[in-house]
């Protein structure tokens, strides 16, 4: 059954297929990484033009362009998209492409699963986007989709919300059992445990984190889908259920579902200060424990998304305290990446600007989490664009800063061709002035009191947030430019060496640039 | 077809497939299916609405494309294409499913314990100042006892449940079918061991015996939880509009008695493979492991069930 059948010549032979079959029946995990990139920087286009449409209606207070019922929809729309159909998606490109090379496999360990894990997201998101057009309109109960809101008010097309929820989970469900099992069963000889590359092992983590926390979120769609239709009452007091059981249920998931969204891009970000600071990382072990303490305690967390709907005064006290912990292991990182450009060799392209960013902004974000972590102080905060600010400083120069940092690094290796070094760097400092000219400004005017959610607001806030809207359109025509260059580098370019950069270290610098069709078909040496 | 071949250090090798039609099929059967499902389930009222055969149509695409991407995968192995190591991506691959399944599971039973240890005692007026106050101001009398029978709001929105389906003392324990269905699943969990004991020895009509065994008690088992279900729906009115005692309820044992259904009819596909296609061997039978384990889970999600749905 093992016998060995070597194969070279056809090894040599076997590229792409021609056409668009390459890529409807591919299983090959650099086509299927490449197709979730792209799937998921079109949701990003998409998700964005809708953040366009929002802060176009905050750009003055009064109604502006929409109506409210809609501008309800965006914002729902807005978050389901940035989270489910960008941000996800392109960590797992980004798993499928690199964990694969980085262990010296051969490719993921059930190919054809990665595929279907990948297809089932354009049907799913097409069933979401086309609710839009549907009687009644899209979702509209915002991202977080709290009962009552999206079961007794909720429009008709939140059944068809309800089963997209179900197979995009089950799709990241086939993706991170197929990730941690290449990264348990794929591992080239000699790459043990210890000796794994952070990305590896930031998504081993995430992994397991998607497979313990996304069939609950199935579990509260399904109670939500039984209230609706079928006269069950887990939401509704009325019948002995209770709404802040919903609550309960979606931020189990919800609050490891942020970690998934900002673990994978640790590892990138240790990957790149790394290079770029032309020293080994400062404290490996103590990155991977961090990781995992973090991923532990999202567990134990939850609740402190929701201090102001009348928990009991010990739980509020547990969920403040717990919460605050996972500062440790959190500056446990911080300090290991400012330990390692510590008297590094330091040079500044493109993908070090975003990782140094992204740890200075994501740090930012994480200061004002703290802060909301604050009983008492949250009291204040909740629901007010403090949160949003609080989020959108480590979702967007966090996740997305990272992801960007990803395709500016790794491109060379996928292409064969470096960017535009010049382009990026305008890239990288028009996202950066504007993410913070469109999200500073929103810690004030939510301190001061405005509500989130709101397409109106009292005129005291209308200065922050017509600054936070010139921001917004900034940074999101500053995307284009991102598309120019991803696309400018695809075609062509200076040709890449095989280690792309000067302080790059691991396996994936180790073969051809572009990264031959068939990496790893023998185990590499490992010393 | 070309095969794509990746060594091993200790001479195995990783089988990597090439091309496959069956991912995007089963994706698209996966998109028909949710979408026939939503537009049935929003036109349940309307009687002139075609949607279920869309529905229809899903199911029929997701069997069809199943069965013929795990024939394609049997047709591999019995080929010899893939190796040891492709195996124990077979087993954690497995094993993480299983833990994605009780996590699934951990929802239901969250909500469960939820309801019954916080939100159903604060409606009722327990808890500190200001938790169940509204409530109590909303709903006079309720009450907080579990089963709840009669609801907050009395019944207003719901239909009340004669009784319930919860222990009935010792006097009536052999009339209570929960009871026979925990001995049923139980016995199962043995027999289905004892088959794979046949196999591991290369007995096969041992195998076939106790597998065949097995499915019987499936069957008996799914079969005694649809009378149950009548009893309730027929006799004590309990229904899923009983409020949160029939909610939890039905859909806790609801999802296990479908989880009991697919891990049956994974064994009864196992023991058509072993009866008319002579699969399995000795050391060789991850397909029935992966089935059996997959048996014992659902069987410990009922030890939990009959201990805090039926018994606490």
């Amino acid at each position: 059954m093992s016998a060995v059948i070597e194969n070279h010549h056809d090894e040599h032979h076997h590229g792409p297929a021609a056409g668009i079959t390459r890529w409807l029946f591919t299983t090959n995990h650099k086509d299927i990484g490449t197709l979730y990139l792209w799937f998921s920087f079109a949701m990003f286009l998409i998700g964005g033009a809708m953040a366009m449409i929002i802060r176009a209606e905050l750009f003055q207070p009064g109604m502006q362009i929409v109506e409210p019922e809609f501008y309800n929809q965006m914002i729902t729309l807005h978050g389901l998209i940035m989270i489910f159909g960008g941000v996800m998606p392109a960590f797992v490109g980004l798993a499928n492409w690199l964990v694969p090379m980085q262990i010296g496999a051969p490719d993921m360990a059930l190919p054809r699963m990665n595929n279907l894990s990948f297809w089932i997201l354009p049907f799913a998101f097409f069933i979401l986007l086309s609710s839009l057009f549907m009687e009644g309109g899209a979702p509209n109960f915002g991202w977080t989709f709290y009962a009552p809101l999206s079961t007794t008010y909720a429009p008709p097309s939140v059944t068809f919300f309800i089963f997209s929820v179900h197979i995009m989970g089950a799709s990241s469900i086939m993706g991170a059992i197929n990730v941690v099992v290449t990264i348990m069963n794929m591992r080239a000889p000699g790459v043990g445990l210890m000796k794994m590359p952070l990305f590896v092992w930031s998504w081993l983590i995430t992994a397991y984190l998607l497979i313990a926390v996304m069939p609950v979120l199935a579990g509260a769609v399904t109670m939500m889908l039984m209230d609706i239709h079928f006269g069950t009452s887990f939401f509704n007091a009325a019948g002995g259920g209770d709404p802040v059981l919903f609550q309960h249920i979606f931020w189990f998931f919800g609050h490891p579902e942020v970690y998934i969204m900002i673990l994978p891009a640790f590892g990138i970000v240790s990957h790149i200060i790394e290079t770029f600071s032309r020293k080994q990382l400062f404290g490996y072990s103590s990155m991977v424990w961090a990781m995992l303490s973090i991923a532990i305690l999202s567990f134990v967390v939850w609740a402190h998304h929701m201090f102001t709907v009348g928990l009991p005064l010990a739980a509020e006290i547990f969920f403040m305290w717990a919460t605050m912990l996972i500062a440790v292991p959190t500056g446990v990182k911080v300090f290991n990446w400012v330990a390692t450009m510590f008297r590094g060799s330091i040079t500044f392209e493109t993908p070090m600007l975003f990782a140094i960013a992204f740890v200075v902004l994501f740090t930012i974000g994480g200061l004002s989490g703290l802060m909301l972590a604050i009983v008492p102080a949250d009291f204040q905060y909740h629901d007010t664009y403090f949160v949003v600010a609080h989020f959108h400083y480590v979702l967007v120069p966090g996740a997305i800063f990272s992801i960007m940092a990803a395709v500016y690094y790794w491109i060379p290796k996928w292409t064969g061709n470096m960017y535009d070094e010049r382009l990026g760097k305008l890239h990288f400092w028009l996202s950066f002035i504007g993410v913070n000219v469109t999200f500073f400004p929103q810690h004030f005017i939510g301190l001061a009191g405005m509500p989130r959610r709101y397409p109106d607001y009292a005129l005291q806030f209308a200065d922050w947030n017509m600054v936070s809207s010139v921001g917004a359109f900034l940074f999101g025509f500053s995307q284009l430019l991102f598309l120019f260059i991803v696309l400018k580098t695809v075609m062509g370019g200076k040709k890449a060496t095989d280690q792309v950069w000067e302080g790059a270290r691991g396996l994936e610098w180790s073969v051809a640039s572009p990264a031959p069709y068939h990496t790893f078909s023998t185990p590499p040496k490992i010393d | 077809m070309t095969w794509i071949w990746a060594t091993r250090m200790s001479g195995g090798s990783y089988y990597v497939p090439d091309q496959s039609r069956f991912p995007i099929f089963m994706a698209f059967s996966l998109f028909v299916l949710v979408m026939g499902a939503s537009s049935t389930i929003n036109n349940l009222d309307d009687p002139t609405s075609n949607s279920v055969y869309i529905l229809y149509f899903g199911f029929a695409c997701l069997f069809t494309t199943l069965f013929f991407w795990f024939r394609q995968v049997i047709k591999e192995h019995l080929a010899g294409l893939d190796s040891n190591q492709l195996k124990q991506s077979y087993v954690y691959g497995m094993a993480w499913f299983i833990f994605s399944e009780v996590m699934f599971f951990a929802a239901f039973f969250g909500a469960l314990f939820y309801v019954r240890t916080l939100a159903v005692p604060w409606l009722a007026g327990e808890g500190e100042k200001g938790i169940g106050i509204a409530a109590v101001e909303m709903w006079q009398g309720f009450e907080s006892t579990w089963p709840v029978i009669v609801t907050p709001d009395q019944g207003d929105g719901y239909v009340l449940a004669k009784k319930s389906m919860a222990w009935p003392g010792w006097d009536h324990a052999l009339e209570w079918l929960p009871l026979w269905n925990t001995i049923v699943l139980l016995s199962s969990s043995v027999t289905v061991h004892f088959a794979h004991l046949g196999l591991k020895d290369g007995n096969r009509k041992k195998f076939n015996r106790f597998l065949g065994i097995t499915v019987t008690l499936a069957l008996i088992f799914v079969g005694l939880q649809a009378a149950e279900y009548y009893e309730a729906y027929a006799y004590y009115g309990l229904t899923l509009n009983s409020g949160i005692y029939g909610s939890t309820f039905f859909m806790l044992t609801g999802f296990h008695g479908f989880h009991v259904l697919m891990g049956g009819i994974m064994l009864a596909i196992m023991l058509a493979r072993s009866v008319f296609a002579g699969h399995f061997e000795e050391h060789d039978h991850f397909g029935f492991e992966a089935a059996s384990w997959y048996w014992h889970f659902v069987d410990v999600v009922w030890v939990m069930l009959f201990l805090f749905v039926y018994i606490l």
